[in-house]
């Protein structure tokens, strides 16, 4: 009797144990303090904070990316940190300083590898997911030794990272299937000041934006021993270049059929690419310079926020008309959105009114704000199975 | 003398021209943020260069001055003259040249 009682309560203990510890990652997020040095875990089903994650360094420009089990987000930091958050137990489970000033990074195909760009020392470097340990080191050397800033790094299908050397004007593609030996082609003279890239979703093609001369470095990983070939040499060649206050990214390209949408640079402008003849075929005004070009999910939708002084905006495109059909002014310094994973919400960051907020994409009302320090960069943890992000 | 002359009314002028409380924080700001983003949140770089006392030191003021409000040309520099005035841009220079904390 003593032992069945016994057994009773040992039950009611592991049941109560298990129901408070229990919590899938599947609709988590993590949303970047940058002035703080601190990420919040949110819940995107509940609209709530769950935790906040502090002494993560300097998180100006971080990006994150999510273990395939999506239990782990790796938190990308200027100042070359390199943290691995516990979803589950809203900690730090490891942290290093891996270079001196960074500015991204990837997961591999097979979740068994984290990539770092960085800036200072010029290079890659290759870490187990497991242990963070360094398991290749890539320097970005080129001309007479000399060492370039690394942008744009993805992961590709068949175990491999691509990038782009922006002092060097190269891309270079790396197989890490033997970490130890990884094989590294280049392709040189791809244009000046590559500044960010993106892999389509279909891990087809690899984009590079150029800053330093007109048009965009194309690499078809389908057929790479064609080599890097310039799309839209000519666009926008007559106008007068505008300042450009912000950087626009390329991530979070946006996809629609046969059209893609990208940030022009230096124009107020969304531009509309044939992707089969690899032709502008529209040039969509917009209110400012572009930052990000984000698709939703279905890619119905096109969202776009801006540089200063115009961030207080964000401008819907609809893809079915490739025209503007709607404009929001979130508040002070939009920085980041990012839809849940199938696109009936998008959470934007707005910085300067230390708010997140969530819209609904199909009726364009406001559902929730909630406070945040700061907040730049919003990652969701469905970006784990998605090629490139 | 005329040395000294010349300092004295660069150096009244700077004083007389400190922006109010208000806009130095929005300046601030702007530096942290808008600056930051190319230059780093604590400003020792990023695809901008530093901004930091050893970085800038060698440099005049009108240098810092012309760079901030006329941008670089051939660079990803642009120029800031539309959101500040000649004297809030050497504010910022003598803010960046004192100390790295702002």
């Amino acid at each position: 009797m003593f032992k069945l009682r016994l057994l009773a309560i040992l039950a009611l203990l592991i049941s109560h144990n298990a129901q408070a510890e229990l919590r899938a990652t599947g609709d988590l997020g993590l949303v970047i303090e940058r002035a703080k040095g601190s990420a919040l875990i949110i819940n995107t089903t509940e609209y709530t904070t769950l935790a906040k994650i502090e002494s993560l360094g300097d998180l100006s420009h971080a990006s994150v990316v999510f273990s395939r089990d999506q239990r782990f987000a790796f938190v990308f930091g200027r100042d070359g940190g390199l943290s691995k958050i516990d979803l589950l137990q809203d900690k730090i489970a490891k942290r290093i300083i891996q270079a001196g000033n960074s500015i991204g990074g990837a997961i591999s195909q097979d979740g068994q590898y984290i990539a770092v760009s960085n800036y200072k020392p010029g290079g890659v470097k290759v870490f187990s997911t497991e242990t963070l340990e360094l398991v290749a080191d890539i320097a970005a050397e080129y001309g007479d030794k000399q060492l370039s800033k690394v942008v744009g790094l993805v992961d590709a299908p068949n175990h491999q990272f691509v990038f782009s050397l922006f002092d060097a004007g190269e891309i270079w593609s790396v197989n890490i299937k033997n970490p130890k030996k990884p094989v590294i082609t280049k392709y040189k003279e791809i244009g000046k000041q590559p500044y960010d890239a993106l892999l389509t979703p279909d891990g087809r093609y690899y984009i590079a934006g150029l800053f330093g001369e007109r048009g965009l470095a194309l690499l078809d990983l389908w057929n790479p021993e064609l080599g890097v070939k310039r799309i839209l040499p000519d666009y926008g060649k007559d106008d007068e270049k505008l300042p450009v206050y912000k950087m626009p990214h390329l991530e979070g390209w946006a996809v629609a059929g046969d059209f893609m949408l990208i940030p022009a640079v230096g124009q107020h402008e969304v531009l509309v690419i044939d992707k089969r003849q690899w032709t502008l075929v529209k040039r969509i005004p917009v209110v400012g310079q572009p930052v990000f070009v984000m698709a939703r999910p279905d890619a119905r939708q096109v969202w776009v926020n801006f540089a200063f002084p115009d961030n207080q905006n964000l401008q819907i495109i609809d893809t079915k008309n490739l025209a503007v059909v709607n404009s929001l002014t979130p508040g002070k310094a939009v920085l980041h959105m990012e839809f849940t994973p199938r696109g009936e919400h998008v959470w934007v960051s707005v910085r300067d009114d230390n708010q997140l907020v969530v819209y609904d994409t199909e009726t364009f009302k406001e559902l929730k704000r909630l406070p945040a320090e700061k907040p730049s960069g919003i990652f969701f943890s469905a970006r784990a199975h998605k090629m490139g992000l | 003398m005329k040395y000294l002359i010349v300092a004295l009314v660069f150096f009244s002028s700077a004083i007389t021209a400190e922006p109010d409380q208000q806009r130095q924080q929005e300046l601030r700001n702007m530096l942290a943020h808008d600056c930051g983003s190319c230059h780093g949140l604590t400003l020792k770089g990023g695809l901008g260069p530093s901004l930091l006392v050893d970085a800038l030191e060698n440099k005049p003021d009108a240098f810092l001055v012309h760079t901030i409000l006329q941008g670089r040309k051939g660079t990803a520099m642009p120029p800031w003259k539309p959101f500040m005035t000649e004297q809030e841009a050497l504010w910022l220079v003598q803010k960046l040249l004192k100390s790295p904390k702002l």
